[in-house]
């Protein structure tokens, strides 16, 4: 593979449904019938505060070849019910009900049975590959081992086989690869590698526990591929366990939504995605920004959290935050059973009137927020530039030697940004990780006044400002971090955190005691709650407190890293909103950095896409997304699943190859050539032109910048 | 690998440079001879330290550079009653190797598995009881805890029974033959149990620690998904990484035990390289403090190259390509 746009679903892009399974080359298993039946699981585990009923029932079914979905939040109890089928719990936790594997009952059986049918029968890929393989040991050594075990074969035979199953999985050069550790192949490939380890044996069942989370969006297309066609390969069934709703929407043939340890809808992608019946689905649809939503409006939350899985309350466990519960919801729990009107089983006691009477559209009230009239009538010239950056520069030594250090070369972190943010805007920065993106933030926040490029905040040019003005130009530009566990000192109360940065500035006393609550109940809190620790609140909540704490001072530009992937999608929907709800009432510009497209569509007013230290593409919104004339712009929007199955499955993906280019080694000219899909349907003479000159910006549109000698715009959303 | 070679090499002159001197200004070695009676003649006194290179009149740089000159050339030069350092430091290192080399392979090998069993069964009976005596242990100073292994011994099996004072009973001194290495191993029983639950303790706790990191770690449970059977991935997989960070402090703690077995050396009569530590600045020695502090020194390089080749070994993700 060189770097061809690879249509997603080679040969075969008829949709997949039940009836229309795709042939599989293995004859051993009746493909009519299930080849893993999960019936009734239950798992409980012991704990200090009672009985935690992790899986309270769960029931699915796969044939041969057929994928299902299983989406959830995390605490849904979802992972906990692929490790119970594998047999990989603690012995502490209980299991009960029935797995069967080709009709071969698994609960009950020992650890030396089982171990016989995991890594043959069922396949498992994990979450964290970096974390999933041991470091110690080669791949290939891993890959073997996981051969050897369940198959009569030396060991020249299995490192062969090794070899074939790397380069089946997309590993390229695997005969040099095949001896490499670990920490010497990037996300992608480790995730590849540990596919590659659970197809060896051919096994009846993959079991894939959100494979691809840890991973960018472009590496995510890949690896999707690469479990695709290791389904292809071995005629496996795929479960497929995530809380990513595009994922499912273009992968899976069948999903089973769950919550609190119980599924409460399952039927076909169509079915669900396009007649959700039960408000926990329609909650969940609804509160995801969309990559193909052009209107700007507010999402629709879901309010408050997921109970507690030890003291379930009685009734349905959503009624809580069920905008159309009724009484008889707090009474008796639904079960998960076909209503009338409906196609597809839900656990919910209204579902049948959300088939007729009641409009799924509009069951959650629809967020108000005021838009900001005087802002957007002033054209973007006229109003004033928060921040400017001018041909941003970080360079880092690379360097070897203990005692004497000898210089081997720069690492190009931040290679020459150019961009402004004005009032009353936000900025989307988006790119793979390892591009830069944080990078460019703490240089901002650093007001550097060495190295090349300026760097210029509400006018001022930040070199040669004293210490003072220094500080005074951090008042008013704060940053909220991704992980609000980590960015909150968890040995302070809240209402200390929020007054820490007021006291730095000299507030007085009572200012100060004036303000935490007042900036509490700006982001939603309750003011009384000033005397308690950030462990007391939830994942959405102390986000709101670091938000809180960044506006403390009042600051007109805030800078957000990644603030809502951290967290679950009903909790980041509310997050979201009010951060659209902040900007327009205190006249906020932001800087918001995501590696989540669907998020920075929703919140951006102007995007930047970043590639290997440098911006490829900048402009509006509306130009970046509807017209994106970068390829390396293309292949990160293409890459992004939608959660919409039929579309998912008409759209041809342009997947890049191989993974970004490591900084301290940036390729002659542009930066992008060695992945670009582009630069192969050029003829030699313009290839030429892109290994040679580094592109400057090309001017598309009024607002709409790439960095391309040949930038055409592409719809490929 | 040569350069860091080169600069443990340096660190080792640097100190035994510099203990040199700190020995050599507060050691008195003519106190020794001071106040006898009969009073030596001051000069007979200049004239014994002379000899030995351990006259204060002389500056203390050019009697370094008498010393230093004697090392470079491998002799460390003569003790304050005139014999050989070389001698005496060769005789105990023979002792301390004797007495520490079992301890310190079953104090390691029955660490690590505690700990690891430990870590498996945690907060179970073992684990519980493993731990309490593991502190119980590390609590106690060595004397006390060597004495209290002595009074077991002779309150249930009688005074007399195990022979504990020194490397072997008069009558076997300095004889290898059958009976004498029977004499030899039951000397050894008791300062070597001392040893090995001073290390089965320490060791352990350290071991117990890295192991429940690794346990809820993705990549064992990955192993036992392949299909691998618990007790196998808990050793290939578990056992193999967790064992990682207790590798130098493993290699430190044995290497420079040779130096620190002083209170189980003086405890049980074994005259080893801790005892003469002590030995030599009760006698204001200077010469064999500075050997056994170069020695010191020396092993702490030994140990620093064994610990950096011993875990890049292990581990790959320190090996430079």
């Amino acid at each position: 593979m060189t770097g061809a746009a690879v249509p997603s679903q080679p040969a075969d892009s008829t949709p997949r449904s039940k009836e229309g399974l795709r042939p599989v080359t293995d004859t051993r298993l009746d493909k009519s019938q299930p080849v893993l039946e999960v019936t009734d699981l239950e798992v409980s585990f012991p704990s200090e505060a009672g009985e935690v009923r992790a899986v309270r029932g769960v029931s699915y079914a796969v044939r041969p070849g057929e994928v299902l979905g299983i989406v959830g939040e995390s605490g849904s109890g979802k992972s906990v019910s692929s490790m119970a089928v594998l047999g990989l719990l603690p012995d502490s936790a209980e299991v009960s009900g029935s797995v069967k594997l080709a009709g071969r009952e698994l609960l009950g059986l020992s650890d030396n049975e089982l171990s016989k049918i995991r890594g043959k029968d069922i396949g498992m890929v994990f979450q964290d590959p970096l974390s999933a393989l041991t470091p110690v040991y080669s791949v290939g050594a891993q890959i073997v081992e996981a051969l050897q075990i369940h198959q009569e074969m030396t060991k020249e035979q299995a490192r062969t086989r090794a070899i074939e199953l790397l380069d089946v999985v997309g590993i390229p050069d695997p005969r040099r690869r095949v001896d490499n550790f670990p920490h010497e192949f990037s996300g992608g490939m480790r995730q590849r590698a540990m596919i590659a380890m659970a197809i060896a044996n051919d096994p009846k069942v993959i079991i894939a526990d959100e494979p691809t989370t840890a991973l960018d969006v472009t590496i995510q297309a890949q690896v999707l591929e690469v479990l695709k066609k290791a389904q292809d390969v071995t005629g496996a069934a795929i479960v497929m366990i995530t809380h990513d709703l595009g994922v499912i929407a273009g992968f899976a043939d069948r999903v089973q939504v769950m919550y609190a340890g119980k599924p409460v809808e399952s039927g076909s992608v169509d079915e669900v995605y396009y007649h959700p019946r039960m408000p926990y689905t329609i909650g969940l649809l609804g509160s995801i920004p969309r990559l193909d939503n052009t209107e700007r409006r507010a999402l629709t939350p879901i309010e408050g959290t997921p109970p507690s899985m030890v003291e379930l309350p009685k009734g349905c466990p959503f009624a809580a935050r069920c905008p159309i519960a009724i009484d008889r919801c707090r009474e008796v729990e639904p079960v998960l059973s076909v209503k009338e009107g409906n196609t597809h089983p839900t656990a919910c006691h209204r579902s049948h009137e959300l088939a007729g009477a009641l409009d799924p559209a509009t069951i959650y009230p629809v967020p108000e927020i005021p838009a900001a009239v005087e802002l957007t009538s002033v054209p973007r010239e006229q109003r004033e530039k928060v921040l400017e950056l001018d041909n941003l520069t970080k360079h880092f030594p690379l360097t070897q030697g203990a005692v004497i250090k000898r210089k081997v070369g720069v690492v190009k972190a931040v290679d020459g940004i150019t961009l402004d943010i004005r009032e009353g805007e936000t900025l989307g920065l988006v790119g793979e990780s390892g591009c830069g993106k944080t990078t460019t933030l703490l240089e901002i926040l650093d007001l550097p006044s060495g190295q090349a490029g300026t760097v210029t905040v509400f006018g001022k040019d930040v070199r040669g400002l004293g210490r003072a003005d220094r500080k005074a130009l951090r008042r008013d530009m704060q940053i909220v971090f991704q992980d609000p566990m980590a960015a909150l000192d968890a040995r302070m109360p809240i209402g200390d955190i929020l007054a820490e940065p007021l006291k730095t500035h000299n507030w007085d006393k009572d200012r100060i005691a004036a303000r935490v609550p007042e900036l509490l109940e700006m982001v939603g809190l309750n003011p009384d709650h000033a005397d308690r620790y950030p462990q007391e609140f939830s994942g959405g909540q102390r986000q709101r407190i670091s938000i809180a704490r960044a506006l403390a001072l009042e600051p007109k530009l805030v800078i957000l890293d990644e603030p809502v992937s951290a967290l679950d999608v009903s909790i980041q929907a509310g997050v979201l909103n009010l951060l659209d709800e902040l900007k327009v009432k205190l006249g906020l510009s932001y800087l918001f950095v995501a590696h989540d497209l669907s998020v920075v569509r929703h919140i951006a007013d102007r995007i930047a896409v970043m590639y290997l230290g440098r911006i490829v593409e900048l402009g509006d919104s509306a130009s970046i997304f509807d017209a994106p004339s970068h390829p390396y712009t293309q292949a990160l929007l293409s890459a992004v699943p939608l959660p919409d199955p039929r579309r998912e499955r008409e759209r041809t993906r342009i997947l890049l190859t191989g993974d970004l280019p490591s900084p301290a080694n940036v390729p002659s000219g542009c930066r992008f050539r060695n992945r670009c899909p582009k630069f192969l349907t050029l003829s030699e003479g313009e290839q030429q032109r892109c290994h040679d000159e580094d592109p400057a910006n090309s001017r598309l549109a009024a607002d709409h910048v790439a960095a391309c000698h040949f930038a055409t715009a592409l719809e490929v959303i | 690998m040569l350069r860091k070679l080169a600069n443990y090499l340096i660190l080792v002159t640097l100190a035994a440079s510099l203990s040199y001197f700190i020995a050599g200004l507060s050691l008195h070695p003519q106190a020794n001879y001071e106040g006898r009676n009969p009073p030596l003649a001051k000069s007979t006194i200049s004239k014994t330290l002379d000899d030995v290179n351990m006259n204060p009149d002389t500056p203390i740089v050019s009697r370094f550079a008498t010393w230093a000159n004697g090392v470079v050339h491998g002799d460390l030069g003569k003790s304050i009653d005139g014999s050989p350092v070389n001698d005496e430091v060769g005789r105990r290192i023979g002792v301390s190797t004797r007495l520490l080399l079992l301890a310190t392979l079953i104090g390691s090998v029955g660490g690590v598995a505690l700990g690891t069993i430990g870590a498996i069964k945690q907060y179970k009976f073992f684990d519980r009881f493993t731990t309490l005596a593991s502190f119980f242990i590390l609590a106690m100073p060595v004397f006390v805890l060597g004495l209290f292994l002595k009074l077991l011994t002779m309150k249930f099996l009688g005074a007399g029974t195990i022979h504990f004072t020194g490397e072997t009973d008069a009558e076997f001194a300095g004889r290898w033959d059958f009976a004498a290495l029977g004499n030899r191993a039951e000397h050894m029983l008791l300062p070597g149990l001392t040893l090995i639950l001073l290390q089965v303790a320490l060791y352990s706790r350290y071991q117990r620690s890295t192991m429940l990191d690794v346990l809820g770690s993705d990549f064992l449970r990955t192993a036992r998904a392949k299909g691998l059977k618990r007790r196998a991935a808990l050793v290939k997989h578990g056992l193999r990484t967790a064992i990682l960070p207790v590798v130098p402090l493993l290699v430190f703690n044995i290497v420079l035990l040779f130096i620190g077995a002083t209170f189980t050396e003086k405890t049980f009569g074994w005259h080893g390289m801790g005892e003469l530590l002590i030995n030599s600045i009760t006698r204001n020695d200077v010469n064999t403090t500075s050997a056994v502090a170069l020695f010191t020194a020396g092993l702490v390089l030994i140990a620093g190259l064994l610990s950096d080749l011993l875990y890049a070994a292990l581990d790959p993700r320190v090996r430079v390509r």
